[in-house]
């Protein structure tokens, strides 16, 4: 395990340092210029941190219905990427904005669903880090409810017309910015999955120790 | 009559002002949209200082959880030791 972990840290390491030149090399979009440079970290980041929270919904309903344990460390570890990355979009994105838009932020649907999931996983590791016993339940069916706000932030643009690009900009983007953004992408993907598998063992480690204690007072 | 010519000049006020108000405020939305690209040079935002400002921001977000999850591991440790000398 601790050989793969340090093989796709190597991988995570190569890919973060060579992505700022794919990325400097890359044509500049016609009407935006230099800011759509953002897209390259604004996009991974994004689709991550949907990923990781249909991961954590997933995690935690494995916990609620079967009772594993790894499935609970893995929701925790997963919120925390959700959180993590969700951060990176919501600064991105409104950096690029003010440039593209005029506007720091506006209530359009995508933007305002995407800060509703930041909020609830946000809300997630705070009741589990002060919810007390039984926060583990509670905070599985909140991460199913975090869950289903997934899709819903997916269709958003498609479905309402707001300042946000459509989700069919990926697919045809050119090969330049298409291998870029690729590239990218597998980065954050690669460092992610690393922090995950890390997190979840420093939370089963964690338990462990908790429980030892909890054996020690009885005894 | 008096009371006619009042009503018929409020009359006409009440058509004519709603439609001035609307020939006034299309010309002032004309006026004020501009596109971004035809701003002047001065009135521009930087796009350099927001791209790297982004970029920072990822970098330093990735690095803090790495460290919080160093500081974590660093005291889960601590915890095991205490552990181990309370059950000597």
């Amino acid at each position: 395990m601790r050989k793969y972990l340090h093989l796709a840290l190597g991988v995570a390491a190569v890919v973060f340092a060579t992505a700022p030149f794919a990325i400097h090399w890359a044509p500049y979009e016609v009407t935006m210029g230099l800011v759509q440079k953002i897209f390259y970290f604004h996009v991974p980041s994004a689709i991550l941190t949907l990923v990781w929270a249909l991961v954590c919904g997933v995690a935690s309903a494995i916990f609620l219905f079967r009772k594993s344990k790894y499935a609970d460390y893995v929701a925790v570890a997963s919120a925390e990427m959700v959180v993590l990355l969700g951060s990176m979009m919501l600064v991105s994105g409104p950096l690029w904005g003010r440039k593209a838009w005029g506007v720091w932020w506006t209530w359009d649907p995508r933007l305002t669903s995407s800060l509703m999931l930041w909020i609830t996983f946000l809300a997630y590791l705070l009741l589990r880090r002060f919810g007390g016993p039984g926060s583990d339940k509670l905070g599985a069916g909140m991460a199913l409810f975090g869950m289903a706000n997934v899709p819903f932030i997916y269709v958003s643009v498609n479905y309402w017309r707001t300042l946000h690009p459509q989700t069919t900009v990926i697919p045809n983007l050119v090969p330049p910015m298409a291998g870029p953004l690729w590239f990218a992408m597998l980065g954050f993907l690669v460092f992610s999955l690393v922090l995950v598998t890390l997190r979840a063992q420093l939370e089963e480690q964690r338990d462990r120790v908790e429980a030892l204690y909890l054996a020690a007072d009885e005894s | 009559m008096r009371i006619l010519r009042i009503l018929a000049v409020v009359g006409c006020l009440g058509v004519v002002a709603p439609v001035a108000s609307y020939a006034q405020g299309q010309t002032a939305a004309r006026d004020e949209y501009v596109p971004i690209s035809e701003l002047p040079q001065d009135e521009q935002l930087p796009a350099a200082p927001m791209v790297v400002a982004a970029y920072a921001f990822v970098w330093v977000a990735f690095v803090g959880y790495v460290f919080t999850l160093v500081g974590r591991t660093k005291k889960l440790e601590a915890d095991l030791k205490a552990l181990e000398r309370e059950t000597r």
